[in-house]
């Protein structure tokens, strides 16, 4: 089969990840990924894996991230090599079903059993056993030599993680499904905000693909008396006010626009130095040492912090978060929902997927992952939103 | 020389040729030179008229004469009352006049009539109703350092303070139920003295008490978009509903008990000082050496970073000097003081214009020692010069503005704290002035961080630049398109309106609204004018 693989190369790993530092859009042409037209299949560890052909597979931060050198080293013992990424997948089994993929890899895929305490509650993403198991570590497929991933012609999935796609989703809605799925776990994280009379106040820092998708997780599902968005290009602002953003503006105005609307003073005489205020809740969607400190500095004290975009390794000075008594947490995948009677999150998404599909900006036949990976990178810029492959029209599927 | 034997010439309307030189375009700190299209109208103020030779005798023989149903003042002052002074703020007059200003000139007289009636409990108030406070240094500008150091430091001369809920009291309501909201100690006093400096016909009258010493709750009633649009125009009193509003205000104020001795004063338009003189005149008057100064001061300018060229040019003061100075009722007082605004600055125009255009200068009322920000831009040019008419607008409903600015993305965060925010946060959503009324300016205005900044450093209230887009209202809703020359293009679009790097540009930008051939009129404004169109 065709496919992307990133293998254990580590003196191209490290030059990615110089280049990443001097000339982010090449790094990736530097980093251990390559297109090998004759990768084997993977086998199928179990009676409950079947083999899917990918249609579409999304390419998200993460995989940028490892694709340029530059995600946490955090990651190295809960990956094996070689892998094909790819983890957002809209595939077909064999006999003719599209179906989405929840990539996680928890206990019952695992054989595990009885399960951790968190699968057995349908937190998959808490998962303990992400390295045990009959499959080799990997967090998610797509992260796992065993099972294969998305960027591939084939690969494997469990029962478990497969979910059919409604006949009106276009592969490019479903594609965008687990994102989704990501963005509303964290849309409710913080537990149900109130509603939109007297509620709470949230703020999301970026709208990319995560920071639209939270935004419309946050309007559907937990609404608030006003969202605020840190926006950054003309199409992310459109996108973030067409999901129901109530306020859009550049990021350089957060702070001066949650002071505003929560009714916050500030420390400085007319240039904010700090506010002693701010939103209940911040999303942050983007991941940065810049967006991390942005949000510290905007909750207001007592309030909370949730990262939705992966971050790595950061330098933030944590006094803020000490005085104000600030909660920084992460969101991490999905599984079931406790502040919605426990739902699965994949449930959830798959209703608002509908008209996802227009985030998908463009896509690339795997030969073209070069360019796939600069218009990635630079998807902001170039008023794109989501970038995938397209496998519907490669020889070997 | 021949000019003083005949005396100031009144304003003129040429018609461009093609033997006449460019037209001097002012360009924020800067100047441009434009060649205009032959046809086109050139309007030049009329020069400053003659000032009065002793303006404190004037004074006094104001002060002891006054005009309307009015005792002289020394017959209002007697021991033991509570007097309060009130006089215009950092606003006015543009730019700043040389020393002494005429408030020192004028309080100095009120005070020493004071001081012989033996009156005691005197207080002066700027009366910048929300406007920045005024700095220790422009006070001493205002009033003169031994008016200053004589009542500032017992805390008798001081900034009047709108959000004080303590120093504020409620007069009543006019008869269209707007509420009169006042200065408790001016309400208070056996008399109030306002000293006023005229500098556009849209000043003075009811409107430096009932605006000057009023608040919010107040002002809202005539600092409003459906005021200002039906203001045609705020310059010309009898056709401002704005006006309308303060008047009955002032009816309120007075049937209150409030005793007010009103002061007012008119200047010439003699706006620069030597070195810039040249910006007074015609340009075909332009002599050997106004043309090397013009080349000398613009290439120095070009080569000075912005806050450089601010600089210089807010530390030039203006030999403006006193026309005129008339005191006693409120209504027969300001009906004199029009009339001299009138007799130096009415310029007879025929008929309007598909195209105004217009240089838009450093300075404005509400950026004096401070910086011109986009939406100052937009209240100076739509705001201010296009309402410097009677009768009607310069230009023809439909028409095109071409205004010529730099338009930085640029706000001074001291002074303009809820400029930034309306800047960034208001104007990305709406520009439609309703829309930004009817679902931000409250909040703007009950701000408590703007009020702390208002109340405590030296920030335009909350809700100031609502009120600046309201002034220029009118305009928008007259205009069919707005192009500023040479503006910052960010900015320019943020406002709503388009950017265009030349005039040439501009002009082509502006044949899709008014087609292949407009006319085209330029007001040459600063030195100011007032346009009676007819």
């Amino acid at each position: 089969m065709k496919a992307l693989v990133f293998e254990r190369d580590v003196p191209r790993f490290a030059a990615a990840k110089v280049l990443a530092k001097l000339a982010p859009a090449r790094a990736h042409r530097a980093g251990p990924l390559r297109l090998d037209e004759h990768h084997a299949e993977p086998a199928l560890p179990g009676p409950e894996w079947q083999r899917i052909r990918p249609r579409v597979a999304g390419i998200c931060g993460s995989d940028l991230a490892t694709v340029q050198g530059t995600s946490s080293r955090y990651f190295e013992p809960i990956v094996s090599f070689p892998f094909v990424p790819g983890h957002e997948v809209v595939a077909d089994t064999a006999d003719g079903q599209r179906v989405v993929l929840e990539p996680v890899l928890g206990c019952v895929t695992r054989n595990i059993s009885p399960a951790c305490t968190w699968c057995a509650s349908g937190q998959l993403g808490r998962c303990e056993h992400l390295t045990f198991g009959n499959l080799r570590p990997g967090l998610q497929s797509g992260f796992c030599c065993d099972t294969g991933g998305g960027w591939s012609t084939g690969m494997i999935a469990h029962r478990s993680q497969l979910h059919a796609v409604p006949d009106e989703l276009t592969d490019e809605d479903a594609v965008m499904i687990e994102p989704m799925a990501c963005c509303v776990h964290a849309a409710l994280s913080p537990g149900l905000l109130g509603g939109t009379a007297g509620g709470a106040i949230a703020a999301v820092i970026g709208a990319g693909t995560i920071g639209a998708l939270t935004i419309r997780a946050i309007t559907a599902l937990n609404p608030v008396t006003h969202l605020v968005v840190a926006a950054r290009h003309p199409e992310q602002v459109a996108l973030a006010r067409s999901f129901g953003a109530h306020t859009v503006v550049d990021p350089s105005a957060l702070a001066r626009t949650v002071r505003r609307i929560t009714g916050s003073m500030a420390i400085g005489d007319g240039d904010i130095e700090r506010l002693t205020g701010g939103a209940d809740v911040v999303f942050d969607c983007v991941g940065t040492e810049e967006s991390i400190a942005q949000a510290l500095s905007v909750v207001r004290p007592g309030g909370r912090v949730v990262l939705v975009g992966m971050p790595a390794t950061v330098s933030i000075d944590l006094t803020p978060l000490w005085h104000r008594e600030v909660a920084l947490v992460g969101a991490y995948a999905y599984g079931t929902e406790p502040a919605l009677g426990g739902r699965r999150t994949f449930e959830l998404a798959i209703e608002l997927a509908p008209g996802l599909g227009r985030l998908v900006s463009a896509t690339y036949p795997l030969h073209d992952h070069s360019l796939a990976f600069d218009h990635a990178l630079n998807a902001g810029r170039r008023g794109a939103t989501k970038i995938c492959f397209d496998l519907r029209k490669e020889k070997q599927r | 020389m021949s000019d003083r034997k005949r005396g100031p010439r009144p304003g003129f309307v040429l018609e461009v040729d093609r033997s006449t030189p460019p037209t001097l375009f002012w360009h924020g700190e800067g100047f441009r030179l434009e060649k205009l299209p032959v046809g086109s109208r050139v309007i030049y103020a009329p020069e400053p008229l003659d000032a009065i030779a002793d303006p404190r005798g004037a004074i006094r023989h104001a002060l002891a004469n006054p005009i309307g149903d009015s005792e002289p003042l020394d017959a209002l002052l007697f021991s033991g009352m509570k007097l309060t002074i009130a006089f215009d703020d950092i606003s006015l007059p543009l730019p700043p006049m040389e020393r002494p200003d005429i408030r020192q000139m004028i309080i100095e007289e009120v005070l020493e009539l004071a001081a012989r009636k033996g009156v005691d409990d005197v207080h002066l108030i700027a009366a910048l109703a929300l406007h920045r406070r005024m700095t220790e240094d422009e006070l001493r500008h205002a009033v003169g350092d031994r008016v200053y150091d004589a009542f500032a430091p017992s805390g008798a001369l001081y900034n009047h303070d709108a959000e004080d809920p303590d120093a504020m009291v409620m007069l009543g309501e006019t008869r269209h139920g707007e509420a009169v909201q006042f200065s408790k100690r001016a309400a208070d006093s056996d008399l109030l003295v306002y000293v006023n400096i005229n500098l556009v016909a849209m000043n003075g009258g009811w409107k430096s008490t009932a605006t000057g010493l009023a608040g919010y709750a107040g002002i809202r009633h005539h600092h409003n978009v459906d005021t200002l649009r039906a203001s045609k125009s705020i310059m010309d009193k009898d056709k401002s509903k704005f006006h309308d509003i303060n008047w009955r205000m002032g009816t309120v104020i007075r049937e209150a008990g409030v005793k007010i001795f009103q002061i007012e004063s008119t200047m010439n338009n003699d706006a620069f000082p030597g070195s810039l003189a040249f910006l007074q005149k015609r340009e075909w008057e332009w002599t050997a050496r106004d043309r090397a100064t013009f080349v000398a001061v613009s290439k120095t300018l070009d080569r000075l970073p912005a806050r450089s060229r601010r600089s210089i040019f807010h530390s030039t003061k203006a030999p403006h000097k006193m026309t005129s100075v008339q005191a006693g009722e409120v209504e027969a007082v300001h009906e004199k003081t029009i009339a001299q605004v009138h007799r130096q600055q009415l310029v007879r125009v025929e008929g309007q214009t598909d195209i105004l255009t217009m240089g838009l200068p450093y300075i404005g009322p509400y950026n004096v020692n401070s910086i011109m920000n986009p939406i100052l831009v937009m209240c100076l040019g739509l705001g201010y010069f296009f309402n410097l008419y009677r009768n009607k607008p310069l230009v023809r409903e439909g028409g095109v503005l071409i205004m010529s600015h730099p338009t930085p993305w640029e706000f001074h965060p001291v002074h303009h704290p809820s400029y930034i925010d309306f800047f960034e946060q208001v104007l990305s959503v709406s520009t439609d002035p309703k829309v930004i009324e009817r679902d931000f300016e409250k909040q703007f205005a009950e701000d408590e961080w703007y009020r702390h900044l208002y109340r405590t450093s030296y920030a335009y209230h909350g809700v100031h630049p609502f009120y600046m887009w309201y002034w220029g209202s009118h305009a928008l809703e007259h205009l069919g398109r707005v192009i500023i020359v040479g503006g910052d293009v960010k900015s320019v679009r943020r406002l709503g309106f388009q950017p265009a790097s030349t005039m040439r540009d501009a002009l082509e930008m502006a044949s899709d609204v008014v087609g292949r051939n407009p006319t085209l009129t330029h007001i040459h404004n600063p030195p100011i004018f007032l346009s009676e169109v007819v």
